[in-house]
């Protein structure tokens, strides 16, 4: 069951380039079958697992820790879920976006890459086996380079190149790091190494294992200031791929550290052998400042929304690093919510780029006039990222907030309230930008096609949804912490 | 009293929100808005008085709207003090309404759907943010009010007003979110609740440093109340049209302000523990000192609207004075001065808008002789002066003598002589303006772009004249209000 969730898309990756030598279409409606099998996979898992409470798969038939084990549990859960319906839309989303900054030839190849990356980062999200992390890591990595380098403009080359020389060093450091842990316990399942690393906690072998996998983790992370191919990657990539690795690809590499820190360590490990959770506090809030601070001063949009994710990723490791329960949950939550806010205003923007060409914020004058829906929905979700409340930005950061009062960190309170008034300049300058300055434009309305925004609506409704009904985020998310924690 | 669950509380602030996409859908016929928006006014107006008749019978209705966590939610509830500040808000949106058609077609505006679609949403947030049953529900509305006027700040769209519209939002989002939301997390992480309780949330307990500490953070989170030295984004704000000047910034904003203050200081903190920290001799220096800076500012402007911008700072700080004096007497009076400066404030800024429509003056130099062209409008200036002064036979000699009883219950016999001087001070700055425009000579002749024109007079003079002879009415007619709010 669980196998068929990294399976699918890609036998869809594989299908779709011979599909698309007949018809280019062919290429779109496969890999649109296959994100929505993959979706309902993922909703009959979910069912299973709320029964059940675990559901796993082992590799022909050898049991762990000899053999490769896919798992999943509360935690991965919450991913599965956020991962295969973003996969949905941004199929969806890439039809008519995709036309038009893709090359014709090049399309089918886009979709096969597209299909492929989501295997790697479902892949991710399943496996229970360190060692194959790393391979779906690569599997992720190696796609997503090639997607950017699709992207229209020359920079996006450039974008790719310096993405694949720093993303080649993460994961080849945390290869290294696993090696290390091989050596050390002479295994790779990782519930197998959680127990068999306790006795040797203070062998330098493990510190040096665990270093090189956080450092890797935290490039892939793009965790300030690790972060420098991200603003670029995100900008100059085609518009549907900035938004799937801005909504997805990032948060799976949170949650790989969350994994490695809680499911392959220990907290005793991280806090108190060595004092790691306590510099990754600084280090997360010196990343929120940075993020908020350097989206402030970008002319364009996409690359303010980049910048932004990197101060928003400072939040999820800042609630990791505060490794308490509410914290955590703060954290997992804010994956969860930050991939819908982030993938919707990617989606925006792609679609003003795909309407109006237009790329910089002054550009943007008036354009509410023109494009009410999309900028209706942007404010929506704009305010989600400042975490205005009954929006789900709102839930995290409260979570976080209650996590570094319970704590005791008190300095954590005023940088995440400082961080939210820099996210609300930054938006509300686009805001301001779109509906209260006069355009130079006489156009009436010229809104995106259906097929984008859709997407666009679907997600920033579920900003809202799940800010107001928050059973389902809180419940998933404590099952997480449970998890991660309790035992 | 007995609690019941009921939609009421809810609803009336929805009825404003209702209106909205009607008048959207009739924008382009002539007076369809207008009407819609004075039927849900009156409508609005008519369900808060069933709101009284309930709350006479002794029923206390409340409900649950949205659950965001267990603690967290969205709920309304009625009680004396919501009534009342919903009742003026619904009462004065119908006057302002009136006289906004004059004001606005007197200028020959052309936004004028916007004007009354933004300054129906602040009435929403305005009657929603009286009804809010706890600190998370008042935070929500009070940052839309802020968010809902800013299009009325920068409603002439010149480069002046939007530098004022930036002012605006950077001193209230960024001392709600900086102070006003630390607050709440940190009484939320103390307390377990956010939710006003008459007997306050505070338990014995907490460390009296931090209630003092919390405290400051409430003082300097609700920069509405314009208490110095947060106070000047109020004369910023008057480059919005006259009509939101004298609704919002003279009504529903400030007193949004100072009514949040009200339920933070008797249902959060209660007198007891106030009295325990002394932290309302904080409250009363600060509010004397803008008591008295306020008017001697107001002193030397020249320019009408700030002039009154000035005074309300002053007379803002009377409200924060009695509710910070912690008896009886002093809260009656404060929530008797937030009436009786509403209607006394609204007229003085419907005269200015007048005067301004008719003759395009602006500064107070330029009123002289202005009486005998405009009799109705300067009389009825003349009631709103008088009723601020405090002369006995208006409204204003109500809430100060109520205010002086306060004073001398709480023995704090210092605050006389401030009192004293306000009142000549007061009388300093009104007084003149009253005198020159009966007795001086007018100098302008037909010719000249400040003669008096008719045009769309009635429309605005019966709305001022009503609000001002209310102020007049309320002397005699106070005895019912005040056992409203004793009850």
């Amino acid at each position: 069951m669980i196998l068929y969730i990294v399976i699918i898309p890609l036998f869809v990756s594989l299908l779709t380039p011979l599909f698309g030598m007949f018809n280019r279409k062919y290429a779109y409606f496969i890999s649109l079958l296959g994100a929505i099998i993959t979706f309902l996979f993922v909703i009959f898992t979910y069912k299973k697992v709320v029964t059940h409470g675990k559901e796993y798969y082992w590799f022909g038939g050898f049991e762990p820790p000899f053999g490769i084990e896919y798992v999943v549990d509360g935690l991965n859960l919450i991913l599965l879920l956020i991962i295969s319906f973003i996969y949905l839309l941004v199929i969806i989303y890439s039809k008519k976006s995709s036309e038009k900054e893709i090359e014709d030839k090049r399309l089918s190849l886009f979709y096969c890459l597209l299909n492929l990356f989501f295997t790697g980062i479902l892949g991710i999200v399943v496996t229970g086996d360190i060692f194959n992390l790393y391979v779906f890591v690569e599997i992720a990595s190696l796609s997503s380079y090639t997607l950017i380098a699709l992207g229209p403009k020359r920079q996006s080359l450039m974008a790719s190149y310096n993405y694949l020389i720093l993303g080649t060093i993460g994961a080849t450091f945390v290869l290294i790091g696993i090696g290390y842990i091989f050596m050390a316990t002479g295994s790779l399942n990782m519930a197998d190494i959680k127990s068999r690393l306790v006795p040797i906690y203070h062998s330098k072998m493990v510190r040096t294992a665990f270093t090189f996998i956080t450092l890797g983790l935290c490039l892939k992370l793009a965790l300030f200031p690790l972060h420098i191919w991200l603003p670029n990657a995100y900008a100059y990539a085609p518009s549907s791929v900035g938004a799937l690795l801005a909504a997805t690809g990032t948060k799976v590499s949170a949650y790989a550290l969350i994994r490695v820190l809680y499911s392959v360590f220990t907290i005793d490990f991280d806090t108190n052998v060595i004092p790691f959770n306590k510099v990754f506090v600084f280090i997360s809030l010196i990343a929120i400042l940075a993020g908020s601070f350097l989206a402030l001063a970008q002319k364009n949009l996409k690359k303010m929304l980049a910048y932004s994710s990197i101060g928003q990723i400072g939040y999820i490791t800042l609630g990791i690093a505060m490794s308490n329960e509410i914290s955590l949950q703060g954290s997992v939550l804010h994956i969860f919510n930050h991939s819908l806010m982030k993938c919707a205003l990617f989606f925006i923007a792609g679609g003003i780029f795909y309407k109006k060409g237009i790329e910089n914020i002054n550009d943007m004058k008036g354009i509410a006039k023109e494009m009410p829906f999309t900028m209706a929905f942007f404010v929506i979700a704009g305010l989600s990222l400042v975490g205005v409340p009954l929006t789900v930005g709102f839930l995290s950061k409260w979570y976080l907030l209650l996590g570094a009062i319970s704590q005791k960190y008190f300095f954590v309170i005023p940088v995440i309230l400082i961080s939210s008034l820099l996210s609300f300049i930054y938006i509300w300058r686009v805001i301001e930008t779109a509906y209260f300055k006069d355009s130079n434009s006489t156009k009436s309305s010229s809104e995106m096609p259906l097929g984008m925004i859709a997407p666009v609506a679907v997600v920033t409704i579920l900003c809202i949804y799940f800010g107001i009904f928050t059973e389902l985020p809180l419940l998933l998310t404590k099952e997480a912490i449970r998890i991660l924690i309790g035992n | 009293m007995e609690n019941y669950i009921s939609i009421l509380p809810a609803m009336v602030s929805f009825i404003a929100l209702i209106s909205v996409p009607f008048m959207i859908l009739f924008r382009d016929y002539n007076y369809v808005k207008e009407g819609i928006s004075l039927f849900s006014a009156l409508l609005m107006f008519t369900l808060v008085l069933l709101l009284g008749r309930e709350y006479l019978s002794e029923r206390i209705l409340y409900i649950d709207i949205i659950k965001i966590t267990p603690t967290i939610t969205i709920s309304f509830r009625t009680d004396n003090a919501s009534i009342i500040f919903a009742g003026i808000s619904s009462f004065l949106w119908f006057i302002t309404t009136f006289y906004s058609i004059g004001y606005l077609k007197g200028l020959n505006d052309k936004k004028e759907t916007s004007f009354y679609v933004f300054f129906a949403l602040t009435i929403f947030a305005t009657t929603a943010l009286a009804f809010s049953a706890n600190l998370i529900t008042t935070f929500v509305f009070y940052e839309l009010i802020t968010l809902f006027t800013y299009p009325l700040v920068i409603h002439k769209g010149t480069e002046d007003s939007k530098k004022a519209g930036r002012k605006y939002l950077a001193y209230l989002i960024g001392t709600s979110i900086m102070f006003f939301l630390t607050a709440i997390i940190l009484t939320h992480f103390i307390t377990g609740t956010t939710f006003f309780n008459s007997e306050g949330v505070f338990k014995k307990n907490v460390d009296n440093n931090i209630t003092l500490l919390l405290l400051l953070l409430f003082i300097f989170g609700v920069a509405k109340t314009a208490v110095m030295p947060v106070h000047s984004w109020l004369p910023n704000a008057m480059v919005a049209p006259t009509p939101v000047s004298a609704l919002l910034h003279a009504v529903a904003v400030v007193k949004a302000g100072v009514f949040v203050m009200y339920r933070i200081l008797n249902y959060i903190f209660t007198s007891q523990v106030l009295l325990a920290i002394k932290g309302h001799y904080i409250l009363i220096v600060l509010s004397s000192v803008t008591i008295i800076f306020g008017s001697l500012i107001a002193l030397r402007q020249n320019n009408l609207k700030l002039r009154l911008a000035y005074s309300t700072i002053s007379q803002l700080s009377y409200i924060i004075l009695g509710l910070s004096l912690l008896n009886e007497y002093a809260t009656k009076a404060a929530l008797s001065h937030l009436i009786i400066h509403a209607f006394s404030k609204i007229t003085l800024f419907f005269c200015a808008g007048a005067i301004y429509v008719k003759s395009h003056i602006t500064e107070i130099s330029d009123l002289e002789g202005i009486g005998k062209k405009m009799p109705i409008t300067m009389l009825a200036f003349t009631f709103g002066s008088l009723s601020m002064i405090g002369v006995p036979g208006f409204g204003g000699f109500i809430s100060k003598f109520l205010l002086m009883k306060g004073i001398a219950h709480s023995g704090n016999y210092f605050l006389f002589p401030i009192l004293g001087i306000s009142t000549l001070l007061n009388a300093f700055y009104f007084m003149p303006i009253v005198f020159s425009a009966f007795f001086k000579e007018y100098k302008f002749n037909s010719k000249d772009p400040h003669y008096v024109n008719k045009k769309y007079s009635l429309l605005m003079e019966i709305p001022l004249l009503i609000t001002g002879l209310v102020t007049l009415v309320l002397f005699f007619a106070f005895g019912g209000i005040l056992s409203f709010i004793g009850g």
